[in-house]
């Protein structure tokens, strides 16, 4: 057809950038639920029952390990067929219930691992100066827990930003969509579609960059090895 | 109800072969492109390291679905070519961009293996070849099972995409099933979702025995 041409790109930027609104909005609403079901999946997970956990388990094993996009469309298309409890959602609740709990399996083990970096001394300190379940909770194990898994949930977060486009397929109006339709329109994919890129390119590269910076902090403030070295400098 | 959800399965395994071709070759691919990617990175040579830096970053940077697109409508327009097939479309767009995810994989467990390491195969007078060969890469490739594994089942979850350009994978005859049986949709989808999860179910076996093997202790 033809070949690269500003005009377009012109005629389409601002067209495009309407639609940022939602994909952001899409990203902040899912990633808060995420966050708040990966909590969920560790607390059902670590019930007195085994038998329990391992269901559990293997239920988040399934839903972290199927496509997004088949759930996207389970939500979206079927849910309202489900006998009894169907009742059915707007594309953009269907995308974010869908991405948020698809995400809330990966952010439940960052949690996680948190939770695991915590040093067993700690634990057996809090018990022996009798400190209470909630105080060695708030006290002792998450202000150690949280700020190393904050770089890990902001990569979560550039790649949950990353699959928000997915939603363009069940027709939430995000950038990808505008840009898919105005193509439709005037038989010119290439301007839009690149603008898609580049939008993407433009806000995750500095995040992502921002999250290794936080990275190598955290790294610092973290790795007892090199603590040792500067104490000993 | 057990006898639709079978009847699903058989028709959805239809899709099969063109979800695991691709998924193959793109698995496949994506390892070469990591592997390329992650050590031209470490390259001496500034142009040839940025090149690689700004594949990685942009592939990185945007996403698969958006690449996809960008591969199927607006390369055709740009250069006039054709990748060939859908199938193809499909295939490149999974490996460049998994390809630029692992490559990160490579270049940072090729950093973490033991500076001594390298210092003692320059002793030793290897060249920079056998140095990578047999003493880096051997001791790197325990390090990036792990990761591989994992990434192996983000590959198999991208293909899924592919129904979007217009190939029969599992999705594709999943909608038209439901399309046809509106009101077995939840059962049609559940079955798709169960198909992905049968054949990721050796991957996360994978995963979890590089995961052992990664942390198997080797004298350091």
């Amino acid at each position: 057809m033809s070949y690269w041409s500003w005009e377009t790109f012109m005629d389409a930027l601002p067209i495009i950038i309407t639609g940022l609104n939602v994909t952001l909005g899409l990203t902040v609403a899912s990633f808060l639920l995420a966050l708040a079901a990966g909590f969920v999946w560790l607390i059902l997970e670590s019930t007195p029952v085994k038998a329990f956990n391992f269901i559990v388990y293997w239920i988040r094993e399934f839903i972290r390990s199927t496509p997004p996009i088949v759930q996207i469309f389970f939500l979206y298309f079927a849910w309202p067929m489900v006998p009894y409890v169907g009742t059915s959602f707007t594309p953009f609740v269907a995308a974010m219930l869908a991405l948020g709990i698809h995400f809330s399996t990966y952010i439940s083990e960052v949690y996680r691992s948190g939770i695991d970096s915590v040093d067993k001394g700690q634990w057996e300190a809090a018990t022996a100066l009798n400190f209470s379940v909630k105080d060695k909770w708030l006290t002792i194990v998450l202000p150690q827990a949280i700020p190393p898994t904050v770089p890990m949930l902001g990569n979560y977060l550039i790649i949950l930003f990353k699959e928000v486009p997915l939603a363009a397929t069940i027709g939430v109006v995000g950038i990808l969509s505008i840009a898919r339709s105005y193509g439709a329109q005037t038989w010119s994919y290439l301007e839009p579609l690149t603008i898609v890129a580049l939008l993407f390119l433009m806000l995750s590269y500095p995040s992502a960059l921002l999250v290794r910076a936080l990275e190598k902090k955290m790294n610092r403030r973290f790795d007892k090895k090199k603590m040792k070295v500067k104490v000993t400098e | 109800m057990f006898e639709t959800g079978w009847n699903i399965l058989n028709f959805l395994t239809q899709g099969l072969g063109t979800t695991l071709s691709i998924f193959l070759t793109a698995t496949v691919f994506s390892f070469l492109m990591a592997f390329i990617a992650g050590l031209t990175r470490l390259s001496g040579n500034i142009l040839i390291r940025g090149a690689a830096a700004v594949y990685v970053e942009v592939f990185r940077g945007t996403s698969l679905i958006v690449q996809l697109f960008w591969l199927y409508y607006a390369v055709p327009m740009l250069f006039n070519i054709n990748l060939g097939s859908n199938w193809w479309v499909g295939v490149v767009a999974i490996a460049l961009n998994y390809g630029a995810y692992m490559s990160e994989v490579v270049r940072t467990s090729v950093i973490s293996v033991d500076k001594g390491q390298t210092e003692a195969s320059i002793a030793l007078n290897l060249s920079r070849f056998q140095r990578m060969r047999d003493v880096i890469l051997p001791q790197a490739l325990r390090l990036m099972l792990p990761e591989f594994g994992n990434y192996s089942i983000q590959i198999l979850k991208g293909t899924a995409l592919v129904s979007l350009i217009g190939l029969t994978d599992i999705l594709y005859f999943g909608d038209i099933y439901r399309s046809t049986n509106l009101s077995e949709g939840p059962l049609a989808y559940l079955m798709v979702l169960i198909m992905y999860f049968i054949i990721a179910l050796p991957l996360i076996w994978l995963s979890k025995k590089g995961e052992k093997i990664a942390r198997r202790g080797v004298a350091s």
